[in-house]
C-alpha cells in the first residue's frame, strides 16, 4: 500500500485507551493502514506517542481588531505547535463576531493560513450586549460552531434562556462565562486569605458557583420548555471551571441528565492564588487562580468525567499590558503552546493521572460538546494527528512562542510531552526542527 | 357534552371546550348554506330579524369586525359597535362595567375581542347572554379556526388523517391554539412549527417541532402565521432576515409538502416575511377564500348561538 507519510513505530494513544505500537501509513488525508506501507516521507517515531489532534474549545485569537495581541497567523501557528489541529476562537474581538460575514471571512483566512483549523464561536447576542439574539442560523451556516458572550457575563437570565432555546433549534451549544458580576465585583484575584493579606480586591469563588446554580436552573427551564419539541435540546457549556463548589453543582446536574458540559483550563489545574504572592500580573486571570483544594477537586472532576474537556482559555495580551499594575493589567494567560506538555507532566507523570483519559479530554471530550464525531486511531480515520515525545524534557521558553504573547506563568518549568509533529488531514503543519 | 340525534348547541362560542365533532360539523354545514345565500344577487335573509348584536372590540381589528358585522346584517340583525380604543375604556372603566352598561340596552349577543385571555369567559358570567369570542389574547379565536376548517374541507374534503402544518409564532397565536383544538376534532393531525422561543412547552392537539422541514414534510396543507415585529424587540428572535432565512415558507420549502398543498394565512400578512409574496397570489393560496368563507362561517355561528337549531 502507498501513502504520503509513514510514521514508524509510534505508540498509539487515543480517547479509547493506550494501544500498542504501529506503523501508521497516511494518505489522502486519512489513516490508510496501521501496519505500514510505502511513503516518500518516513518518520521514525520510536519512543514517541501518536494521538488524535487536540481540539481546543476555548481560545482567544484576537482577530479582528486586536492583532497587536494575537492574530490568526500567530494563534493558529501556536496551536499547531501545541499539538492542536482544531481551535474554537472566542468572538469578543473588535468588532464582535456576531454576523455571518465575519465568520465566513475568518474561516476563509484561516484556511489560507494552513495551520490548525479554525472553528469560530459567534456571539450569543448582537455586539455581546446581552440584549438582542444574534442570527444563529445564518452564523452556523457560515461556520460558527458555538454561541457565547464570553468576555462578558450573561447577567439577564431571560436572554440566556431565549438564547438557549433559539440555539437549540440549530443544535448549537451555548457557552457561558459563569460569574455573577455583582458578586465578583472588581476582584482581580481569588478572594481569600491571600487577597486579604495582599490587600487586593477579591473575586469570591461563590461568584462562579452562584452563577452556575442559576444557569443550571435556566437549563432545566429550557429542557422543560423543549420537552415536547422532538428535534431540539438546549446545550449549555460552562467555560473555564475554577471552583470545587461549581464542580459539585455540575456533577450533580450531570447525574440528573441535564445537557450541560464543562471545561477546565491548564492554569486552574496547576496554579493557585499563592502564585499572586509575587504580585506579578502575569497570574491575573478570570476566573482567578483558586486554592489547592479547588485544584485537587478539579483534577478529580477531570478524571471522573464531570469535567468533559480541557479548554485553554488561551488569552494573549501584549507585554506592556501585562506589565501594568495588578488593578489595571488585563485578565488572561496564554497557554496553547504549553498546555499538553504541562498537563502531561503535572498530571500524568507526577500524579499518575491515566494518560488515555487526559488524551480523551483533549480530543473526544471537546469534539462531543461541539457535535463532532470522536476521532480514534484506526484505518479510514481522518489523519489529524499529533506525534509527541513523552521522554525528553525541556523548559518552557516563552520567547520562543509562535504566539505574540511571549510570557508564561510556567516559564522555566521543566516539561515532558512536547509535540514533535502535528498533521492536519495528513498535511504536516508543524514539525520540530 | 353528549352527542344526541339532533344536536343542541352551546349558547356561546368561547372556544371549543363545549363543542363536539357533531356540533362542529353541523355548524359547518350551516355555513355551507350561508355560502349559498352569499352567492345570491340579494345577499340577505330574515333569520335574525329583531335581534341586536354588539361587536365589542377592546383591541383594534378591522377585518374581523367587518366580517362579523356583515354576517349579522346579512341575516337582518341590528348591529351596534363598541370600540375600546375610542370609547369609555380610555376613561378608566373596567371591562365588566362597560359590558354591564351595554347589557342594559337590550343586546342579544356579544362579539368580543380582547387583548387578555379569558375575558370572554368573564363576560359570559357577567352577562348571561350569548358571547362569541372574536379573539382573546393569545388564547382562542374560534371563528378563525372554523373558517380555516371550512376552507380546508372545501379544498381537501374530509380532514380525517390529513396533516396540517402551522408555521410561525405559535406561542403568541390564538389562531394556532384554536386550530390545534378544532382540527384534531375533525380528524386532522396538526404539527406546529417555529423557532424554539416562539413555541409553547406543550400544545394540546398539536405536535411541536423546531424543524420546518419536519413540519412541512408530506403536509396536506400549510398554515402560515403572521410574525409580529415586536418579537424581535422583546428579544425572542434575532432579526427579520434571520427569520426569513430560517422559517419563511417559500416555494422551495413548500416543495417538502404534498404537491399542490394549499396555503392558508389568517392575515394580515407580512409579504416576503413569513410567506414568499408570490406564493400568496399563487393558485395554491387560499388566503382570499378564507376571508370570503369567514363571513359564511360567522353567519352560521350567529345563527346557532341566537336561534339554536340546525
Amino acid at each position: 500500500m502507498k501513502g504520503d507519510v509513514l510514521i514508524k513505530n509510534a505508540k498509539l494513544v487515543d480517547g479509547r485507551g493506550v494501544h500498542g505500537t504501529a506503523d501508521v501509513l497516511i494518505g489522502e488525508g486519512r489513516i490508510l493502514s496501521l501496519s505500514g506501507g510505502e511513503a516518500p516521507t518516513v518518520l521514525d517515531a520510536t519512543g514517541m506517542i501518536l494521538s488524535p489532534g487536540f481540539f481546543d474549545p476555548h481560545a482567544h485569537l484576537r482577530e479582528p481588531g486586536q492583532e497587536v495581541k494575537e492574530d490568526l497567523q500567530s494563534g493558529l501557528t501556536a496551536a499547531a505547535r501545541g499539538g492542536y489541529t482544531d481551535i474554537v476562537s472566542m468572538p469578543n474581538t473588535t468588532p464582535v463576531v456576531d454576523n455571518a460575514e465575519i465568520v465566513a471571512a475568518l474561516k476563509k483566512k484561516a484556511a489560507q493560513i494552513k495551520q490548525a483549523r479554525l472553528h469560530p464561536a459567534a456571539a450569543l447576542t448582537q455586539g455581546q450586549e446581552g440584549k438582542v439574539l444574534s442570527e444563529a442560523h445564518q452564523l452556523q451556516a457560515a461556520g460558527a460552531v458555538m454561541l457565547t458572550d464570553d468576555g462578558k457575563t450573561n447577567e439577564d437570565a431571560g436572554v440566556l434562556a431565549q438564547g438557549l432555546l433559539y440555539a437549540a433549534s440549530w443544535g448549537l451549544v451555548v457557552s457561558v462565562h459563569a460569574e455573577d458580576a455583582g458578586l465578583r465585583r472588581n476582584g482581580v484575584m481569588n478572594e481569600g486569605s491571600v487577597s486579604f493579606r495582599l490587600g487586593l480586591p477579591g473575586n469570591t469563588g461563590y461568584a462562579e458557583s452562584a452563577r452556575i446554580a442559576r444557569d443550571l436552573e435556566v437549563v432545566r427551564y429550557v429542557r422543560d420548555r423543549l420537552a415536547n419539541s422532538v428535534s431540539a435540546q438546549g446545550l449549555l457549556h460552562i467555560q473555564h471551571l475554577s471552583t470545587k463548589r461549581g464542580l459539585e453543582l455540575i456533577r450533580q446536574a450531570k447525574q440528573e441528565g441535564l445537557p450541560v458540559t464543562t471545561e477546565v483550563g491548564p492554569h486552574h489545574l496547576t496554579l493557585t492564588d499563592e502564585a499572586l504572592n509575587g504580585l506579578n500580573p502575569i497570574y491575573k486571570v478570570a476566573p482567578p487562580l483558586r486554592t489547592q483544594s479547588d485544584v485537587e477537586a478539579l483534577i478529580e472532576g477531570l478524571l471522573d468525567g464531570s469535567i468533559d474537556c480541557i479548554g485553554t482559555d488561551h488569552a494573549p495580551h501584549t507585554q506592556d499590558e501585562k506589565e501594568l499594575d495588578l488593578l489595571r493589567a488585563p485578565f488572561g494567560i496564554p497557554s496553547l503552546e504549553v498546555c499538553w506538555p504541562l498537563l502531561y507532566t503535572e498530571l500524568v507523570e507526577k500524579r499518575g493521572f491515566p494518560l488515555a483519559v487526559l488524551v480523551a479530554r483533549f480530543t473526544d471530550g471537546p469534539r462531543r460538546i461541539l457535535g463532532f464525531p470522536p476521532l480514534h486511531l484506526e484505518e479510514e480515520a481522518e489523519a489529524s494527528l499529533v506525534l509527541w515525545d513523552p521522554h525528553s524534557q525541556r523548559p518552557v521558553e516563552p520567547q520562543t512562542f509562535a504566539s505574540k504573547a511571549k510570557f508564561s506563568p510556567w516559564a522555566g518549568w521543566q516539561l515532558k510531552g512536547w509535540p514533535v509533529c502535528t498533521l492536519v488531514e495528513g498535511r504536516r503543519v508543524f514539525a520540530l526542527e | 357534552m353528549s352527542e344526541t340525534a339532533t344536536p343542541s348547541f352551546p349558547k356561546h362560542l368561547l372556544d371549543f371546550r363545549d363543542w363536539n365533532r357533531r356540533q362542529v360539523e353541523s355548524l359547518l354545514e350551516t355555513a355551507q348554506m350561508m355560502q349559498e345565500v352569499l352567492a345570491r344577487p340579494v345577499k340577505k335573509v330574515p333569520a335574525l330579524t329583531g335581534f341586536t348584536v354588539a361587536t365589542v372590540f377592546f383591541e383594534p381589528s378591522t377585518r374581523t369586525r367587518i366580517s362579523f358585522e356583515l354576517a349579522a346584517r346579512r341575516m337582518s340583525a341590528d348591529v351596534v359597535s363598541f370600540s375600546g380604543t375610542t370609547s369609555s375604556t380610555v376613561k378608566g372603566e373596567t371591562y365588566r362595567d362597560t359590558l354591564r352598561t351595554l347589557d342594559q340596552m337590550g343586546i342579544d349577543a356579544y362579539i368580543l375581542r380582547t387583548d387578555a385571555a379569558g375575558v370572554p369567559y368573564q363576560a359570559h358570567s357577567w352577562l348571561h347572554k350569548p358571547v362569541i369570542n372574536a379573539g382573546d389574547g393569545w388564547r382562542a379565536h374560534p371563528t378563525q379556526a372554523l373558517l380555516d376548517a371550512f376552507t380546508l374541507r372545501e379544498k381537501l374534503g374530509s380532514l380525517e388523517g390529513k396533516k396540517i402544518a402551522i408555521v410561525g409564532d405559535i406561542l403568541h397565536s390564538r389562531v394556532a391554539r384554536s386550530n390545534a383544538e378544532l382540527l384534531p376534532m375533525l380528524g386532522a393531525t396538526v404539527v406546529a412549527c417555529g423557532p424554539a422561543p416562539l413555541l409553547p412547552g406543550s400544545l394540546p392537539g398539536a405536535a411541536l417541532t423546531t424543524s420546518l422541514r419536519e413540519a412541512l414534510y408530506e403536509a396536506d396543507a400549510v398554515m402560515v402565521l403572521r410574525l409580529q415585529k415586536e418579537r424581535m424587540e422583546k428579544g425572542l428572535l434575532p432579526s427579520l432576515p434571520e427569520y426569513i432565512a430560517a422559517y419563511q415558507v417559500n416555494r422551495e420549502r413548500l416543495g417538502w409538502a404534498k404537491p399542490g398543498a394549499p396555503l392558508l394565512h389568517p392575515g394580515p400578512m407580512n409579504r416576503d416575511v413569513e410567506l414568499e409574496g408570490t406564493l400568496a397570489d399563487s393558485p395554491q393560496s387560499l388566503v382570499e377564500r378564507q376571508v370570503a368563507n369567514g363571513q359564511a362561517v360567522r353567519m352560521a355561528v350567529l345563527y346557532h348561538v341566537l336561534v339554536g337549531k340546525s
